[in-house]
Parts: C-alpha cells; structure tokens; sequence
C-alpha cells in the first residue's frame, strides 16, 4: 500500500502588507512513498520541505491539490493518531517536565492512562534521555529537546514518522542514534519520512529520496540511482610529506578506475589518507543551488 | 480521540499551565492581602460596615478576575502559534475546535478556583467582622460571586476569539475596551432609545446587543445591602452568558479551523 501520496500539492503564501502578492512555496508536487520504507526528503535552505509536511499535518491548507495518507484523505477522523510528527526546531511547554510533556501527547494520541507513564518512559530511554526525564523543559539544552521532540514522536508507535530534520541541533553520536532509531523503526513496521538538507544523513538510511528544488520536485527515486555509483567519480582527502611533517589537508576528484593507481602512488609519497568517499557528482549538482540562491543555500550539501 | 476526551485533556493542561504560572500565586496572595486589608479598615473606624466590605471585596475579585482573564485569555492562542507548540499538538487526534474549547474551559476551570478561594476568604472576613449579617446575605453573596464568574467566562470567551487573530497586545486592548463599554451598555442602549435620530438610534441599540451587557452580572450593590437575588435574574444572566460564550466560541472556531498556521 501507498503510504503517502500527493497529487499537485500546491501551495501559495501571500506576502506583502497591503497589496499582498503571491509567493509559490510548491508547485504541483507529484509524490508517492511506499508504506514500510524510508523516505528522504531533500532539498537546500527554503526548498520547500519544511511547507509539504506542514501540508500533510494540515497545519497549512494546500492552494491547490490534494495528498492522502495511509490511504485516507487528510483530515480523516482516524489518521492523526496513526502518525507521530516532529516540527522542525521544536519548541514545547516549558512549565512541563520531559515525561509530563510525553505523557500529555500519549494521552492526547489516546494511550490507555495506565500505559502512559511506562510508555513515556520507554520512549524517553529509547532517545538517550533516561537520566533527564525529570527535568523541566525550561531547562534543556537544544539537542535534548530535539531527542524530547522525537520521543513524543513514537511515544505512540505511530504507523507512519513525519520527522523534519530530526538530526538538527544533534551532536554527532546524537545524529548516529537518530539513524538507528529510524531504521529500528522501519524495522517494527513503520513507514518513515523525514526531510535533511544532508547529504551523508540520507544517503545512510534513505530507501528513496526526493529532492526538492525551489518548491518543485527535481527528482524522486532510490539515491543509487541518482547518484549513479557505479559509473561515479570519487574523492580523495590526504595530506602529502612536505620538508620532515605533514603538509596541507588536499582535495582531489578522480575517476573510479584510477583509484587503486592513485592511492599506490600517494602510498609511495608516504601521504596520509584522510578520507576516501564517492563523490555522488550527479547528486551534488541537482542539489546545489544556481550561483544566486547559493548565498542563501550555503551549508546544503556539505557537513556530516 | 473523542471530543470529550481531547476537549479534558487540553483544558487540565491548561489550568495545569495557569498554576505553575507564578502569575496566579501572587495575584491570589495580592487578593488575601485586600480582604485582610478590608476587615483591618473596618476593624479601625466604627462607619465602616458589611455593605463597604463586600462591595469592596466584590470589586476586588472582579478586578483580580478580569486581569486573569485578559492577560491570560489573550495569549491562549496566539502564544501557541507564535512558540509553534500548537504544531505537535494539533497533529495529535485534537479538532482545533476542540483545543480551543479545552483552553477556555482550562482558563475558566482557572477563575472558579481563584473566586472560589477569594470568595472563602471573603465569606472568612465577614464572619470575623459581622458573624450576624452572614447568614442573612450568604445566598446574595454567593449568587454575586457566581454572576463575577458568568461575567469572566464571557470575557474569556471574548480575549480568546481576538486571540484567534490579534496580537496579545492587541487582544488585551480589546478585550479590556469591551469590558469597560459593556459596562456600560444599559446606557448606550438607553441612548439609543431616546434618541430622535432614527439611524444614530438604531445603530446604538444594534451596537449594544452586539457588545456583551457587563452591567446586569453586577449586583454588588444589592449583595453588600443582603437584598434577595431573584432565581429569574440568575436564570437569564446564566442563560446571556451561556449564549455569548457560544456565539463567541463558535466564530472563533470558524475563523481558527482554516487558518495557516505560520
Ligand atoms: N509563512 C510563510 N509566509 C511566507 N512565505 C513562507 C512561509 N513559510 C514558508 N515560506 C516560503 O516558502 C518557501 C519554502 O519554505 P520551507 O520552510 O518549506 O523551506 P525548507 O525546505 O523547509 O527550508 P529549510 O531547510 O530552511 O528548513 C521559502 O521560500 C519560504 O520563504
Ligand atoms: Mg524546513
């Protein structure tokens, strides 16, 4: 079955204090994602990913199209309580402490009031916060309430994750463990969708991806494709011996047939190996913005 | 969800946000304070008597109220869209018709218990000062307090639906005008009445439907003198505030149901 499926999803946002003008945030957005897999929306700084999932939580009202979930038409009496969300740059309830705050989503999601507390709990552990779960919201860090915002997420064992850049504001072990809680997630049946303006976070766990490109749809399927690994090109980081120490960290291209000839000759060099990574050419160029909004969507593209 | 259901949850959080808001604390202790303050004074000079208490105790809670109401009332809404925690919330099962009935019954959950305790301190203060007169005047005491509580549920229900669009800046100066002029709605409506302007008339008594009547929920003065409250006048100002708080309600959810939440 098609876990999401949205057919022209248009949206427009009038800006402008009195003589509002029209800015199309998506245009005609064509999507489909398979239930049990794991959907990658890409896309740089205002793409428009953040727009699509607002319009499939309605929290904003398509200009036009329509997009269905789980089979049902948004809206459906019976849906909300099958998907578990978390906004971008979550804020919650500061006056709550963690538990309270996942225990009133469970409650609202229609968690029996026995199960609340224990599942609360569970959840809380599950995203690396069993020691702080007493800890009021006024007082967390921003990683720890992007790990509580995950956690009112599946407190529920939704059938279907919208995450909106769920790694954001998380350290390195952090963006590890989202990872594996995603694909642990898949693991248990559900289908999971979640939007990154990084490269590396998707091409990690992604089934599918779609890349959007200023609120149009650039391209929609398995990265593989896309990236076109086999015929791809790779990047070689190393640092070569200069006068008795190491010299500059060094940044080269190269065909993937040249590979091996390269790195026996830099072995011969005696040159240290930073990193050796495909350099997903194809991709990059559909994700990186025209010279004009490159200012705008620096950063995308780059990263861990 | 159930409506029911959804509706409970959201307004125990609410009042939940109410309490540990240091806000109502010091407000509740300001209120213990004006009572002490009333039995001192009437403890002091020998005029001083029960009609001055209560009417000053009255006016206290009423105003201790109307500040509950319209400071919290106005940022009900519009504090939730602007921090985005209306996002999670309300891609749970929860119509936002439904939150919005559960903020306003939190926040009116909220007044009961602050008239409530102000109203025991009260009852507390004229059984020290005149234990003779109590029993004579509880009822109209009581039904007082209970027409300062029908007059803030309709004043909630009023920041709340300027909460669906306005600033909370914007909706407190609202709602506090409203309740300012709606004191005085027997007037503009008298006004209007005896107006020989045919337009400017009508317009006036159209106007003063329109605006909530404040003016017949206070029967402080009645109250203070232990005159009977009669059951018809507690009957249409339980039935006023019912049907204000309603229509209120339900423009608020018309205009909150289909809005882009930014
Ligand atoms: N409430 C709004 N009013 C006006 N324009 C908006 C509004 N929300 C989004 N936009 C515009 O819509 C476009 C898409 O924004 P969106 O938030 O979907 O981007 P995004 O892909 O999530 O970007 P990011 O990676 O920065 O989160 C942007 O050009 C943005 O300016
Ligand atoms: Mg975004």
């Amino acid at each position: 079955m098609v876990a999401i499926e949205c057919q022209g999803l248009t949206k427009d946002f009038h800006v402008g204090f009195w003589r509002k003008r029209p800015v199309r945030a998506l245009d005609a957005l064509e999507l489909e994602v398979a239930e049990g897999e794991i959907f990658g929306l890409l896309g740089h700084n205002g793409a428009g990913k953040t727009t699509t999932i607002k319009l499939l939580l309605r929290l904003i009202f398509p200009t036009s199209g329509t997009a269905r979930i789980l089979g049902r038409p948004l809206g459906a009496p019976d849906l909300a309580a099958r998907i578990g969300y978390l906004p971008e740059n979550p804020y919650f309830y500061d006056y709550l402490k963690c538990r309270e705050l996942v225990e009133y989503y469970a409650e609202l999601a229609g968690v029996p009031a026995g199960e609340r507390r224990a599942r609360a709990q569970e959840a809380l552990a599950r995203v690396g916060m069993a020691e702080a779960m007493e800890q009021p919201l006024r007082k967390c860090s921003k990683g720890m309430v992007q790990r509580v915002g995950l956690a009112q997420a599946i407190v529920h064992r939704p059938q279907l994750a919208i995450l909106d850049e769920p790694m954001s504001g998380l350290d390195p072990a952090g963006r590890a463990e989202v990872r594996d809680l995603i694909l642990e997630l898949r693991q248990q049946g559900a289908t999971v969708l979640f939007s990154t303006h990084i490269l590396s976070d998707a091409e990690q766990i992604c089934d599918r991806v779609a890349i959007l490109k200023r609120g149009r749809l650039a391209f929609a399927g398995p990265l593989d494709a896309v990236a076109g690994r086999e015929e791809s090109e790779i990047e070689i980081v190393f640092r070569e011996r200069a006068g008795g120490g190491l010299g500059l960290v060094r940044r080269e291209t190269i065909a993937a047939a040249e590979l091996w000839s390269r790195l026996e000759a830099l072995r011969a060099k005696q040159a240290q190996i930073v990193s050796v990574n495909p350099a997903r050419r194809r991709l990059e160029d559909l994700f990186r913005a025209e010279p004009a909004e490159r200012a705008a969507g620096r950063g995308a593209g780059q990263g861990n | 969800m159930p409506a029911a259901g959804a509706i409970l949850s959201v307004s125990r959080n609410a009042y939940r946000e109410a309490i540990r808001d240091r806000i109502l604390f010091s407000l509740l202790f300001f209120a213990v304070l004006m009572v002490g303050a009333a039995v001192l004074f009437s403890q002091m000079s020998f005029g001083i008597s029960a009609d001055s208490l209560i009417n000053f105790s009255l006016a206290a809670i009423t105003l201790l109220g109307v500040i509950i109401a319209v400071f919290l009332g106005n940022q009900l809404v519009s504090k939730e869209i602007e921090r985005r925690t209306l996002y999670t919330l309300l891609a749970h099962p929860v119509r936002r018709t439904h939150f919005l009935l559960g903020k306003f019954a939190g926040l009116v959950w909220t007044l009961v218990v602050n008239c409530g305790l102000m109203g025991v301190a009260l009852f507390l203060a004229l059984l020290y000062v005149l234990p003779a007169h109590v029993a004579a005047g509880e009822w109209s005491l009581l039904a007082a307090l209970y027409f300062i509580l029908l007059a803030l549920a309709v004043l909630t229900a009023i920041a709340l639906l300027f909460s669906c669009f306005a600033s909370p800046v914007l909706a407190a100066v609202f709602t506090l005008a409203l309740f300012v002029i709606g004191n005085f709605d027997d007037n503009l409506r008298a006004l209007g009445e005896s107006s020989r302007q045919w337009l400017g008339g009508h317009l006036a008594i159209w106007i003063s439907y329109v605006l909530p009547n404040f003016g017949d929920f206070n029967v402080a003065t009645a109250a203070s003198h232990f005159m009977p409250i009669g059951w018809r006048l507690i009957g249409l100002n339980t039935l006023y505030a019912l049907v204000y708080c309603g229509v209120a309600l339900a423009i608020a959810g018309a205009i909150f149901e289909n809005k882009d939440l930014k």
